[in-house]
Protein backbone atom coordinates (compact mmCIF):
# COMPACT_ATOMS: atom_id res chain seq x y z
CA UNK A 1 0.00 0.00 0.00
CA UNK A 2 2.79 2.38 0.97
CA UNK A 3 4.68 1.61 -2.24
CA UNK A 4 1.52 2.09 -4.27
CA UNK A 5 0.96 5.54 -2.75
CA UNK A 6 4.56 6.49 -3.53
CA UNK A 7 4.33 5.31 -7.14
CA UNK A 8 0.99 7.10 -7.60
CA UNK A 9 2.54 10.32 -6.24
CA UNK A 10 5.44 9.92 -8.68
CA UNK A 11 2.94 9.47 -11.51
CA UNK A 12 1.10 12.66 -10.66
CA UNK A 13 4.35 14.60 -10.25
CA UNK A 14 5.44 13.39 -13.69
CA UNK A 15 2.10 14.52 -15.09
CA UNK A 16 2.67 17.97 -13.54
CA UNK A 17 6.12 18.12 -15.15
CA UNK A 18 4.58 17.27 -18.54
CA UNK A 19 2.05 20.09 -18.09
CA UNK A 20 4.91 22.47 -17.28
CA UNK A 21 6.76 21.30 -20.41
CA UNK A 22 3.65 22.21 -22.41
CA UNK A 23 3.81 25.68 -20.85
CA UNK A 24 7.54 25.93 -21.65
CA UNK A 25 6.87 25.19 -25.31
CA UNK A 26 3.72 27.26 -25.73
CA UNK A 27 4.25 30.13 -23.23
CA UNK A 28 3.62 33.47 -24.92
CA UNK A 29 6.46 35.35 -23.22
CA UNK A 30 9.92 34.43 -21.96
CA UNK A 31 8.83 34.98 -18.36
CA UNK A 32 6.23 32.21 -18.74
CA UNK A 33 8.90 29.81 -19.87
CA UNK A 34 11.26 30.68 -17.03
CA UNK A 35 8.42 30.31 -14.54
CA UNK A 36 7.56 26.87 -15.89
CA UNK A 37 11.24 25.85 -15.74
CA UNK A 38 11.38 26.94 -12.09
CA UNK A 39 8.26 24.87 -11.45
CA UNK A 40 9.88 21.85 -13.14
CA UNK A 41 12.88 22.24 -10.83
CA UNK A 42 10.67 22.30 -7.73
CA UNK A 43 8.77 19.23 -8.92
CA UNK A 44 12.05 17.42 -9.57
CA UNK A 45 13.06 18.07 -5.97
CA UNK A 46 9.82 16.49 -4.73
CA UNK A 47 10.24 13.53 -7.12
CA UNK A 48 13.77 12.86 -5.89
CA UNK A 49 12.56 12.89 -2.28
CA UNK A 50 9.86 10.33 -3.14
CA UNK A 51 12.34 8.13 -5.05
CA UNK A 52 14.66 8.23 -2.07
CA UNK A 53 11.83 7.03 0.20
CA UNK A 54 10.87 4.37 -2.36
CA UNK A 55 14.40 2.95 -2.59
CA UNK A 56 14.99 3.53 1.14
CA UNK A 57 18.39 5.15 0.68
CA UNK A 58 20.03 8.27 2.05
CA UNK A 59 22.18 8.81 -1.02
CA UNK A 60 19.81 11.14 -2.85
CA UNK A 61 19.33 13.62 -0.03
CA UNK A 62 22.38 15.62 -1.13
CA UNK A 63 20.91 15.95 -4.59
CA UNK A 64 17.85 17.72 -3.18
CA UNK A 65 19.95 20.52 -1.69
CA UNK A 66 22.11 20.75 -4.81
CA UNK A 67 19.14 20.90 -7.18
CA UNK A 68 17.44 23.53 -5.04
CA UNK A 69 20.48 25.80 -5.19
CA UNK A 70 21.03 25.26 -8.93
CA UNK A 71 17.36 25.91 -9.76
CA UNK A 72 17.35 29.13 -7.74
CA UNK A 73 20.55 30.44 -9.33
CA UNK A 74 19.29 29.59 -12.82
CA UNK A 75 15.98 31.35 -12.24
CA UNK A 76 17.67 34.47 -10.89
CA UNK A 77 20.05 34.56 -13.86
CA UNK A 78 17.15 34.23 -16.32
CA UNK A 79 15.16 36.93 -14.54
CA UNK A 80 18.09 39.35 -14.68
CA UNK A 81 18.60 38.52 -18.33
CA UNK A 82 14.95 39.27 -19.15
CA UNK A 83 14.99 42.49 -17.17
CA UNK A 84 18.29 44.05 -18.24
CA UNK A 85 19.62 42.06 -21.18
CA UNK A 86 22.76 41.04 -19.28
CA UNK A 87 23.36 38.53 -16.51
CA UNK A 88 26.44 40.06 -14.89
CA UNK A 89 26.71 43.82 -14.95
CA UNK A 90 30.13 45.38 -15.38
CA UNK A 91 30.53 48.87 -14.00
CA UNK A 92 33.18 50.26 -16.38
CA UNK A 93 31.67 53.50 -17.57
CA UNK B 1 9.70 -8.89 26.41
CA UNK B 2 11.01 -9.72 22.98
CA UNK B 3 7.50 -9.78 21.57
CA UNK B 4 6.62 -6.43 23.06
CA UNK B 5 9.79 -4.88 21.64
CA UNK B 6 9.06 -6.33 18.21
CA UNK B 7 5.51 -5.04 18.37
CA UNK B 8 6.64 -1.53 19.31
CA UNK B 9 9.16 -1.57 16.46
CA UNK B 10 6.58 -2.67 13.88
CA UNK B 11 4.16 -0.08 15.26
CA UNK B 12 6.72 2.68 14.83
CA UNK B 13 7.40 1.51 11.27
CA UNK B 14 3.67 1.61 10.59
CA UNK B 15 3.37 5.09 12.11
CA UNK B 16 6.25 6.39 10.00
CA UNK B 17 4.71 4.91 6.86
CA UNK B 18 1.32 6.45 7.62
CA UNK B 19 2.78 9.89 8.37
CA UNK B 20 5.07 9.85 5.33
CA UNK B 21 2.32 8.61 3.01
CA UNK B 22 -0.09 11.26 4.26
CA UNK B 23 2.38 14.13 3.91
CA UNK B 24 3.56 12.94 0.49
CA UNK B 25 -0.03 12.62 -0.72
CA UNK B 26 -0.86 16.14 0.47
CA UNK B 27 2.28 17.49 -1.21
CA UNK B 28 1.54 15.75 -4.48
CA UNK B 29 -2.04 17.04 -4.36
CA UNK B 30 -0.84 20.63 -4.04
CA UNK B 31 1.76 20.19 -6.79
CA UNK B 32 -0.88 18.78 -9.11
CA UNK B 33 -3.24 21.65 -8.27
CA UNK B 34 -0.55 24.13 -9.20
CA UNK B 35 0.00 22.27 -12.49
CA UNK B 36 -3.71 22.76 -13.24
CA UNK B 37 -3.35 26.42 -12.37
CA UNK B 38 -0.30 26.68 -14.62
CA UNK B 39 -2.31 25.48 -17.59
CA UNK B 40 -5.64 27.22 -16.92
CA UNK B 41 -4.84 30.75 -15.72
CA UNK B 42 -4.73 33.56 -18.27
CA UNK B 43 -1.45 35.50 -17.83
CA UNK B 44 1.99 35.31 -16.27
CA UNK B 45 1.08 37.22 -13.10
CA UNK B 46 -1.86 35.02 -12.16
CA UNK B 47 0.09 31.92 -13.15
CA UNK B 48 2.81 33.01 -10.77
CA UNK B 49 0.37 32.47 -7.88
CA UNK B 50 -0.15 28.86 -8.91
CA UNK B 51 3.48 28.15 -9.75
CA UNK B 52 5.02 29.64 -6.62
CA UNK B 53 2.66 29.41 -3.65
CA UNK B 54 0.99 26.04 -3.88
CA UNK B 55 3.98 24.26 -5.38
CA UNK B 56 6.18 25.57 -2.55
CA UNK B 57 3.69 24.19 -0.04
CA UNK B 58 3.57 20.90 -1.93
CA UNK B 59 7.32 20.41 -2.05
CA UNK B 60 7.61 21.41 1.62
CA UNK B 61 5.03 18.78 2.61
CA UNK B 62 6.82 16.13 0.55
CA UNK B 63 10.24 16.96 1.98
CA UNK B 64 8.94 17.04 5.55
CA UNK B 65 7.33 13.64 4.94
CA UNK B 66 10.65 12.24 3.70
CA UNK B 67 12.49 13.77 6.65
CA UNK B 68 10.04 12.28 9.19
CA UNK B 69 10.14 8.90 7.44
CA UNK B 70 13.92 8.63 7.74
CA UNK B 71 13.83 10.05 11.28
CA UNK B 72 11.29 7.52 12.57
CA UNK B 73 12.36 4.45 10.58
CA UNK B 74 16.14 4.69 10.77
CA UNK B 75 16.63 7.30 13.45
CA UNK B 76 18.59 9.18 10.77
CA UNK B 77 18.55 12.94 11.31
CA UNK B 78 19.46 14.29 7.88
CA UNK B 79 20.84 17.79 8.33
CA UNK B 80 21.23 18.12 4.55
CA UNK B 81 17.55 17.46 3.98
CA UNK B 82 16.71 19.99 6.69
CA UNK B 83 18.95 22.53 4.94
CA UNK B 84 17.25 21.70 1.65
CA UNK B 85 13.80 22.32 3.19
CA UNK B 86 14.99 25.62 4.63
CA UNK B 87 16.58 26.68 1.35
CA UNK B 88 13.55 25.83 -0.80
CA UNK B 89 11.27 27.60 1.67
CA UNK B 90 13.48 30.68 1.48
CA UNK B 91 14.20 30.86 -2.24
CA UNK B 92 11.06 29.77 -4.09
CA UNK B 93 9.06 32.95 -3.28
CA UNK B 94 12.10 35.11 -4.09
CA UNK B 95 12.47 33.43 -7.49
CA UNK B 96 8.77 33.94 -8.26
CA UNK B 97 9.02 37.60 -7.25
CA UNK B 98 12.05 38.11 -9.51
CA UNK B 99 10.28 36.52 -12.47
CA UNK B 100 7.18 38.68 -12.01
CA UNK B 101 9.29 41.81 -11.65
CA UNK B 102 11.23 40.97 -14.82
CA UNK B 103 7.97 40.27 -16.65
CA UNK B 104 6.50 43.64 -15.61
CA UNK B 105 9.69 45.53 -16.48
CA UNK B 106 9.84 43.87 -19.90
CA UNK B 107 6.25 45.00 -20.60
CA UNK B 108 4.43 41.69 -20.56
CA UNK B 109 0.74 42.56 -20.89
CA UNK B 110 -1.81 41.77 -18.22
CA UNK B 111 -4.72 39.53 -19.15
CA UNK B 112 -7.74 41.30 -20.62
CA UNK B 113 -9.93 40.32 -17.69
CA UNK B 114 -7.68 42.21 -15.24
CA UNK B 115 -9.49 45.10 -13.58
CA UNK B 116 -6.70 47.32 -12.28
CA UNK B 117 -2.95 47.87 -12.39
CA UNK B 118 -1.87 49.71 -9.26
CA UNK B 119 1.85 49.55 -10.03
CA UNK B 120 1.32 51.46 -13.29
CA UNK B 121 -0.38 54.42 -11.61
CA UNK B 122 2.30 54.37 -8.90
CA UNK B 123 5.11 54.39 -11.49
CA UNK B 124 3.57 57.21 -13.54
CA UNK B 125 3.01 59.31 -10.41
CA UNK B 126 6.57 58.71 -9.29
CA UNK B 127 8.11 59.63 -12.63
CA UNK B 128 5.91 62.76 -12.81
CA UNK B 129 6.99 63.92 -9.36
CA UNK B 130 10.65 63.23 -10.10
CA UNK B 131 10.43 65.21 -13.35
CA UNK B 132 9.07 68.36 -11.71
Amino acid sequence: MFNFILVASLFFLTLSILVAIYRVIKGPSTADRVQALDYIGINLIASIAIVSVLLHTHAFLDIILLLGILSFVGTIAFARYIERGVVIERSNK
Amino acid sequence: MQDILKEVLSLSALTSEVIAALLILIGTFFSFLSAIGLIRLPDVYTRSHAASKSSTLGVLCTLVGTFLYFLITDGYFSIRLLLGIFFVFLTAPVAAHMICRAAYRSNVKLAEVSVQDELKTYLTQNSASSDS
